[in-house]
This record gives C-alpha cells, structure tokens and sequence, in this order.
C-alpha cells in the first residue's frame, strides 16, 4: 500500500480508496455487499469460486471483485441482470454436489453457501448428476468433518497453510473425487493438528464445525457476548455463544484488533471448565480436615471477623492479600485498595513475577 | 508487525505459549522476513530460523555481551542512534571487550560462525524487532537479562520506529493489568509510589484513609514470614502457589503455618487444600470487567451468564471490606474503572464507554486521547530522554549441574494447556489429545540412559521427585531436559529452585539441576 488514494465509482456510488486495495475491499469499506464463498480478510486473494464477479466499464467480461485491484475513475457494477444469472448458475452447480440437507445441518442459520442459494433463488435440483456419498468424519474431540458439504473453496486449506503454517490438510485426490485432507487421510491427532479450529472458523459451510457445539443450539437461538480471552496474554477477543445459561460454544471475531478472528485451540476450545461439575458452587468452611458447605453470609462474616482479630491483636502489618493475573483489572484494584484500606498495610502483591 | 525484515526471538516459544502472536510472526516469515531464535529447544521457530542460538540455559548475558561485541568489532553498530540517544556506551564497549567469540563459544555452547552471523543479520536490518518471553525473565539475572538484550537493541538503533523495538510477550491473560492496578507492596494503581508523599495524598483524599508509607512485604516475603510464624492472615485471590511457585515443599510448610487463609478460587487447587475459607470464584464468562494485554490493549470482558456460585469477586471484595468497616459499594464494575481512570493517569482516558467497540492502548491520559501504540519514539523514560546503556557481566544460573544432578531442567507451556492446568485439564478433549506431563529428553541421553520413548522415569533434584513418562526428542538438546507444570499429579514444581532474580523476585524457572532414573 502506497498510500496514495484513488476515486473509484461502485455502483453510483463515488469512494476514494488506498492503491493497491482491491474492488472487494473497497466495495465492503463502502457498505456495498459482494457475494463471496472463497474469500477470508485473513487470507490472500484467491479468486476461485468467481461469485464476486463484477462488471467494470470498458471490459468486455466480468472480473472477480476480490483479485482485481481498483484504478483511477474505474466504475464498478456488482449486480446487474447477466450477473445475477451467472452467480445463481454458479451456486446452483455447486448445489448438484450437495446434500441440501438444511433442515438438519449444524450450520442452517450461519451457512453463506444457504444464505446465497436464498438471496439468487438458486434451485438444487437443475444439475442432475454424481453427488459424493462420503460418511462424517468424527476422529478427534473437536472438529467434525462432512466431507459431503464440501464446496472446494479451500479457505481451510489456505489458513491452515498461509496463517497456521500447520500444514494439516491439503487438497487430496483428483477431478471430481479432490477434497480437503489429511495426508493418507489419516485422523487428526496431535501429530498432524494444532486443532486451532481455524479451519472450522473459515468454512462458508457445513462440511467442518465445532464438534462440542453440535447440536446445542442454531446460531440464531445463541446469543453472542464478546469478551476477551483468559488465558495468555495476547488478548484475543472471541463470542460466547450462550443459551439458556449455558456457554455451548466460542466463535471467532472477526473485527478483533488483536486476533482478526484467529484462536488457538485453549482459545476455542478450552471453555469446558465453565461448567465443569468440579467447580466450587458454595462457600466452603473448614472443620478440622473436612470442608463443611456454608451460605455468604457466614463464610465473609467469618473471614471478616478473623481478620479483623488478627489486625486487633498482632497489627495490620501481619494481615496480607495475593491478588492474581488471571482476576480482572477492577478486581485487583480493589483488592489492593481492601488491603490498604480496610486491612492498613501495603502487604499485596500478585502473581505477576512468579 | 508485517513489514518487519527480522526477527530476533529469544527465550520464547510463541508457537506454542503465544499461538496468535505465532500467526503475526508466521506472516512477516512467508513475506520473506530472516528469523534468528535464542533458545536452548529446538522449537518450531527453531527449526525455521535462519541463525538458531542454542544457547545453554542461563547463559542469555554471554550471549548478548558476545552478539554486541561482535557488532563493535566489525564496526556494525549504528553510530548517530548510540550518539544521540543514549549514554553509557564507553563502559558498556569496555565490558563487552571481555566476551570474545572464544570465551561466548564456551559460556553459551553456540558455535562461533552462528554467533557471527546472527550478528551480522541483526544489525544490518532495516526494521529489526527483538521478541522475548519468559526464557529471558525467569531466571535469577531476568532483570539484567532485559537488560542485555536492550543493549543490542540500542547499539544497532532498532528501536522507537514502527516494526522495530523490543516486545516482551506477556505470559497470562492480564498479568500486565495485575501489575497496573496496584496490588504491588512499594507501589499504588498506576505505579505510583507509596514512598511519594504527594501521591501517597492523592489516594488517601480519595479512599479517605491513611496509608502506610514504607513499602509492603512481596508475596515470596509474605510466605517466609509465615514459615517463621511471623505473619498471621493472607486472602489469595484466584492464585495458586501451592502448585506454581518453585520448591513447592517450601510453599506448603509456609501455608501450613499460616493462622488463617481464605482462598477465592473456581476449582480446588493445590493450595485450597490449606484454605481455612474457601469463596467460590466466578470465572470470566460469569462477570464484567477488563483484561490488559501484553500490548497494553484494555478490553472488555462480559458476562455472558451468572455467577455459578451467586457472586463475582468484585462483589465478594466490597461485601468483605464493608464487613469489616470500610465500606466499598459499586453498583457495576465501570464504576470501579471510573474511579481507577481517576487515581491512575495512563488510565486517565478509559472508560467502559469509550472501549466498547475496541480496547485502548495505555497511557491514554485523556478522555480524547487515542491510546499509545509506540513507546519511546522520540524520548525514553529516563531523566534527560536518553537510554541507558548497562555493562552486565555472565553470572550463569543459580544452581548448576554437577555428577550427582547432570541434567539442566527447564520448564515452560506446552500449546494445549495452560499453567496449573485447572481449566484445561477440564476439558475433556484437550485431556483425550495429552492427558498426561512428558519428560523431553534427547535421543542422545535417552540412549545412554537406556529410556524408551514412553517409558516411566523418575526426575528428582535436590528438593523433590516426581514420577513422569518420558518423550525422546530432538526438541530437547543432550544434557536438558523439559517438563512443563500443568499436571496436579506430577508437581513439577517440586523440581525447580528458589533462585530468585533480586530486583523483580521471579524465580528461576528455566533452570535447575535434576537426575534422572529409570
């Protein structure tokens, strides 16, 4: 990127744009939405499912919106009848070598390969011909793979490759029978795989998904709270998808400063423990060497009077906290102000050095 | 990050302990940036690097010291960036005339021509980062450690540009946040001292008490005072160092002794075992707040479901404190960040408002103020604005090998876990992929020792043993060893040393001497 800025027309609509930055691109910076099925911001251009064509004035033939960068005064059309036409002739031939099973697929209501067939009325059953017959594959604990869902995009391929640099699955095989794979086609252990799930994240459809969260509940019955993450220090930001008052999956955010909807595999899938049945759910008191279950009330009251025993009778200075790097920002500020206000000593410190 | 030409990454394995920062580095590789690695493991940065530095643990100021003098030698160091910039560079040059490639080859076990060429490629980048981690702070030197890598750093003047500089990787999600807010013994939120007057008056106007003015005891202090009897009540709050300070024996005979403990944690840890009171913790799906992260970045956490247990630690804090006569109430926790960006000036501008979409870079003084990506682009913190150069000398680690305990033990993360392992070993997955600690031993020792990969061993040092599988490896080089510490049921931490850097009080934990039976 050079920098220098460029006036450009899409759809009627004038934008100025950086050098270098492609018509996909500077269409999405200006709210105007392409069709894509092979296209990831943390991925290279690609141009392979040719749903972004766009027709530009002064050449004879529609150019694919997310390889062709922009140039002074180009004027863009991204959906014209011809255009409208061949986007549905190419989902709908994508759609003869698919099971079309929506109603009971993981990703009905998160699927951009359903959401196209809706949005150009693309009909399932024009092309008549082979349709892979593969089983789902289920050989690890997190990622679920239906080889027959599959659209050939290859965005898992790419961020496993261009962005893990994992080099877990490649296109395998030839013609009609090339899809993405391990090598030999052998289960993912960790011999092969980081299962970053990065692969999942990235798939406009329903042939990989999280295997933890299937069946727990459609995208639109989930709701999606952003947090950041807690475990190291990088802080990626991902959503909590929720439902009822349960956390049944992590999904990735794409607009994260730090992490642009990349995880690794604690990040996405590392969330059991919210609900584990080891969690402590009741103040516990100590009676002799067994733990004995008390409400709030009692165990603070308890903890409150001790302490204030203890500053009674040896001094504040004996009395002391360990705040952590795992607790939240407010939380370590009060706990550092409890031990100078409510204890009188300076006696805190955190984890931070060990 | 992306137009860095290269990469200096010592003492850390982000690949496995940083994975999204790893994605960043990966990038500016496949766009053709040179990679040189610091690091006694042959790591996946290692292995792709273009100079690896297989240094021997502990011997990071040999390293550096040699890497400088190289550079001054040949007349590769950037003369107007030491000129305007800095001072000390006279005793620093003097210093590390004594490190010369004979003498490094020794100390570090690097052979000669990859210290000259790592040299070479550092100093005659364009846009050269330094990345380290905690192969760099945790051993007994860890502060002159930093030091001696900033020294590389000014000398070649790869710092205070964009893609240049020196990125310390943070290793837990807000340990930067932790150290902000104030729970330090000399310093109140924001770093700001208890011993300053002025400051120590600011916080007493606005928490309307008295504080001390001599510095607190640190938590290492804490605990040997308790060993002696001398210390009587300690709140942990969410820590564990019953599993993940160093020689735990040592810890446990200290909260044994302890009159009263009262642990706030989600799960039972090693250390609730001493708990007298034991508050369950809401974990961070369960309450709002904010993280800091290794960049400075502060972000939200939301709750995305109750409580489990009813209350969330802020919650239990200010119950506990107005409990015993100072009354803390807060409706929500922005208005405890309300308060900090009042008391805390690199706070000063952030509120829970301004960081809903994206978090904040500190300092960010002002409610306008953008947040600060760059530090030390014009003027370092030092009186005068210039940077300081140090003449360190090689100390080694604090224990060394010897006939009865031949191996260098180090430790660290491996991807799949995380520290005490209380959350990941929770996850039941993650437990079918590696459910269980893994001794890495070189196929060279393991031959000798006649182990088979996946055979039992036994690891033991002068303070303790554990019991634990072994992995044959060329990760590990012959004569060390690598544990990391996520298993409840192989304490590793019963291994490691006491050897504490003095400045920051961080442990040695990349280095200690072990046998190993089979």
């Amino acid at each position: 990127m050079s920098g220098e800025k460029l006036k450009i027309t899409i759809d009627g609509i004038d934008i100025l744009c950086e050098k270098g930055t492609t018509i996909l691109n500077a269409a999405r910076q200006a709210g105007v939405d392409i069709p894509t099925l092979c296209h990831d911001e943390r991925l290279e251009p690609y141009g392979g499912c040719r749903l972004c064509i766009v027709q530009i004035k002064g050449v004879n033939r529609p150019l694919p919106a997310c390889t062709t960068p922009v140039s002074s005064n180009m004027v863009v059309t991204t959906e014209n009848e011809a255009l409208t036409r061949m986007r549905k002739n190419v989902l709908e031939l994508l759609l003869s070598n698919h099971p079309n099973d929506c109603m009971r697929c993981e990703q009905t209501g998160n699927c951009t390969l359903q959401d196209l067939a809706y949005r150009y009325g693309a009909d399932g059953k024009i092309y008549e011909g082979e349709k892979w017959d593969l089983p789902i594959r289920e050989d690890n604990p997190f990622i679920t793979y239906e080889p027959n869902k599959c659209i050939l995009c290859g965005r898992c391929v790419r961020i496993c490759n261009e962005v893990v640099m994992a080099g877990t699955i490649d296109l395998v095989g030839r013609g009609f029978y090339a899809m993405p794979d391990t090598a030999f086609r052998k289960p993912r252990t960790l011999e092969n795989c980081e299962f970053c799930g990065q692969c999942v994240s990235t798939c406009p459809t329903g042939a990989l998904t999280d295997r933890k969260g299937r069946g727990k509940g459609r995208s639109y019955e989930l709701k999606k709270v952003k947090t950041t993450c807690s475990y190291c220090g990088t802080g990626c930001n991902f959503y909590l998808n929720v439902k009822g008052d349960k956390v049944v999956k992590v999904t990735s955010a794409y607009d994260s400063p730090v992490s642009q909807g990349s995880l690794c595999i604690k990040g996405r899938y590392g969330y059991d423990f919210i609900h584990s049945p080891e969690r402590i759910k009741t103040p516990l008191i100590r009676k002799g060497a067994e733990f004995v279950e008390a409400t709030w009330d009692e165990a603070l009251e308890l903890i409150a009077n001790k302490f204030k025993e203890l500053i009674e009778k040896h001094g504040p200075d004996k009395v002391g906290g360990f705040s952590s790097s795992r607790c939240t920002n407010e939380e370590n500020y009060l706990l550092a102000k409890w031990v100078r206000c409510a204890v009188g000593s300076n006696n805190v410190d955190n984890c931070a050095r060990v | 990050m992306p137009d860095i030409d290269t990469i200096f990454l010592f003492g850390s394995n982000p690949t496995e302990a940083h994975p999204i920062v790893s994605l960043y580095l990966k990038k500016a590789l496949r766009s053709g940036a040179k990679l040189i690695v610091g690091d006694p493991r042959k790591t996946w940065m290692a292995r792709r690097a273009d100079v690896w530095l297989n240094l021997k643990p502990g011997s990071n100021i040999a390293m550096m010291n040699g890497l400088v003098n190289v550079i001054l030698q040949k007349g590769w160091e950037n003369r107007e960036f030491i000129e305007k910039r800095t001072e000390g560079f006279d005793e620093l040059k003097e210093k590390v005339k004594e490190y010369d490639l004979d003498r490094v080859e020794k100390l570090t076990g690097v052979a000669k021509d990859r210290i000259v060429e790592a040299a070479h490629l550092y100093s005659h980048a364009d846009k050269a980062m330094i990345v380290y981690g905690l192969g760099v702070t945790e051993h007994q030197t860890g502060t002159e450690n930093a030091m001696a890598i900033a020294n590389l750093a000014l000398v070649c003047g790869h710092l205070g540009r964009p893609s240049t500089g020196i990125m310390a990787l943070r290793g837990q999600n807000n340990v930067q946040g932790a150290s902000d807010l104030g729970p330090l013994p000399a310093t109140l939120p924001g770093y700001q001292s208890v011993t300053d007057p002025k400051l120590r008056e600011k916080f007493e106007k606005a928490w309307g008490v008295k504080i001390k003015d001599k510095p607190g005891l640190k938590s290492v202090e804490m605990l040997d005072e308790c060993r002696k009897g001398n210390f009587k009540g300690i709140f942990i709050l969410g820590e564990d160092p019953a599993h993940t300070d160093p020689n735990i024996n040592h810890v446990r005979e200290a909260l044994e002794s302890v009159e009263f403990l009262a642990v706030q944690e989600i799960f039972h840890t090693e250390t609730t075992r001493f708990a007298h009171v034991i508050l369950p913790g809401a974990s961070f799906a369960e309450k709002d707040g904010t993280f800091t992260n290794g960049e400075r970045r502060v972000q939200r956490v939301r709750k995305a479901i109750e409580p489990l247990a009813g209350m969330a630690e802020w919650q239990v804090i200010c119950s506990l404190s107005t409990r015993m006569g100072y009354t803390m109430n807060y409706n929500h926790p922005s208005e405890i960040m309300d308060e900090i960006a009042s008391l805390v000036p690199i706070y000063g501008g952030i509120s829970y408002s301004r960081i809903e979409e994206k978090g904040i870079q500190w300092p960010c003084p002002t409610k306008d103020h953008p947040g600060t990506t760059t530090l030390y682009s014009d003027l370092f913190s030092r009186p005068g604005g210039l940077a300081k150069f140090m003449a360190l000398d090689h100390k080694g680690p604090g224990e060394v090998t010897d006939k009865q305990y031949p191996f260098t033990l180090v430790t660290g993360r491996i991807r799949e876990h995380y520290n005490n392992g209380s959350m990941t070993r929770r996850t039941p997955g993650i437990m079918e992929l590696i459910g269980e600690e893994l001794l890495e031993i070189s196929p060279e020792d393991a031959k000798k020792l006649k182990i088979n990969n996946g055979e039992m061993v036994k690891v033991s040092s002068r303070r303790g043993e554990i019991t634990v599988k072994a992995k044959v490896t060329d990760r590990s080089q012959p004569g060390n060893v690598f544990l990391t510490f996520h298993y409840q049921n192989a304490l590793t931490n019963l291994l490691t040393s006491e050897h504490r850097d003095p400045i920051t009080g961080t442990p040695e934990y990349k280095s200690c001497a072990v046998k190993i039976e089979k």
